[in-house]
């Protein structure tokens, strides 16, 4: 009994290490959304060449991704252009231009090209508030129910979007 | 000197009063202290660790916003909660909720507490046993 009382500071110590080594390499900072498996929740939007109103009902049907951006966002340059190759290969991808200026965002398209099948404008950041956004860019994965199925925090890249896929 | 003193600490006090906070008006007394104590309680969701009183993030101005016009609109602290663990997840909340995940986060320093105190009582006796012989 003595003998086995004696291990039990190394038996402590080999428990830690395992789950200390599972640990590693882990994304400290990855938050799953609270939203996951809810809908989108309702909006009215403008869209970007603020002619149109749209709300939920007017979302593709289908999977397809909601994007945050915004021409403030240093991160979202780096972004743009593998949105626009997802968007040749087929992806549907909403753009909501989170609190940013109209005419600023229309040149940033015009500029670098639209990936968007359809772009509204989130001038103060309520949408992007009922959908949990912290920032951009983020990326919403929205399934063939039209459920929220995943949500990416930062640069969508070659590297995310194999994550990505696999929920569309 | 110690006057010069005195005013350095006393406008320090000042910036510290000043720092992420927006000129807000509050119809009464008691929502501004509403929304003090909330905006103490609840974390900001892209910081690590920083409540929202004292992160300048541009979420974090947001939600400040966000939680003055609830207040404002007649909203209860509960609702205001609530509706930042609906977007946000619990991650929002310093003080955690009281569920079966959270359970050894609650009670889990009482039950290592009563444990120790068992081994104390067990030892202490077994000691006493061994001296009287």
């Amino acid at each position: 009994m003595r003998r086995i009382v004696l291990f039990l500071p190394f038996l402590v110590f080999l428990v830690l290490g395992v789950v200390f080594y599972f640990l590693l390499g882990k994304d400290t900072q990855y938050m799953p959304s609270a939203l996951i498996g809810q809908p989108v929740p309702s909006f009215q939007l403008v869209t970007l060449e603020g002619e149109q109103v749209k709300q939920t009902s007017d979302l593709p049907k289908g999977s397809y991704l909601i994007n945050f951006w915004g021409t403030w966002c240093p991160s979202c340059h780096v972004e743009h252009p593998y949105l626009m190759t997802l968007a040749e290969q087929g992806v549907t991808i909403v753009g909501i231009d989170y609190k940013d200026q109209q005419a600023a965002a229309m040149q940033w398209l015009r500029d670098k090209g639209n990936p968007y099948t359809l772009v509204l404008m989130d001038e103060l950041g309520q949408f992007g508030l009922d959908m949990g956004v912290t920032g951009a860019p983020e990326t919403f994965v929205i399934n063939a129910e039209g459920k929220i199925a995943y949500r990416l925090q930062g640069v969508l890249n070659a590297q995310s979007w194999q994550v990505i896929k696999a929920y569309l | 000197m110690m006057k010069q003193l005195l005013i350095c600490l006393a406008l320090f006090g000042f910036v510290n009063a000043a720092f992420a906070e927006e000129l807000m008006t509050f119809r009464s007394e008691l929502n501004q202290v509403r929304y003090q104590s909330l905006i103490k309680e609840l974390r900001c969701p892209k910081c690590q660790n920083q409540n929202l009183a004292d992160s300048n993030s541009g979420i974090s101005v947001d939600l400040r916003q966000q939680v003055h016009n609830m207040i404002e609109t007649g909203k209860t602290d509960q609702e205001i909660v609530d509706y930042m663990v609906a977007r946000y997840g619990t991650f929002v909340l310093y003080r955690p909720q009281n569920t079966p995940a959270t359970f050894l986060l609650w009670y889990g320093p009482f039950i290592l507490l009563s444990g120790g105190v068992v081994l104390f009582v067990v030892v202490l006796t077994k000691n006493r046993r061994r001296s009287c012989k």
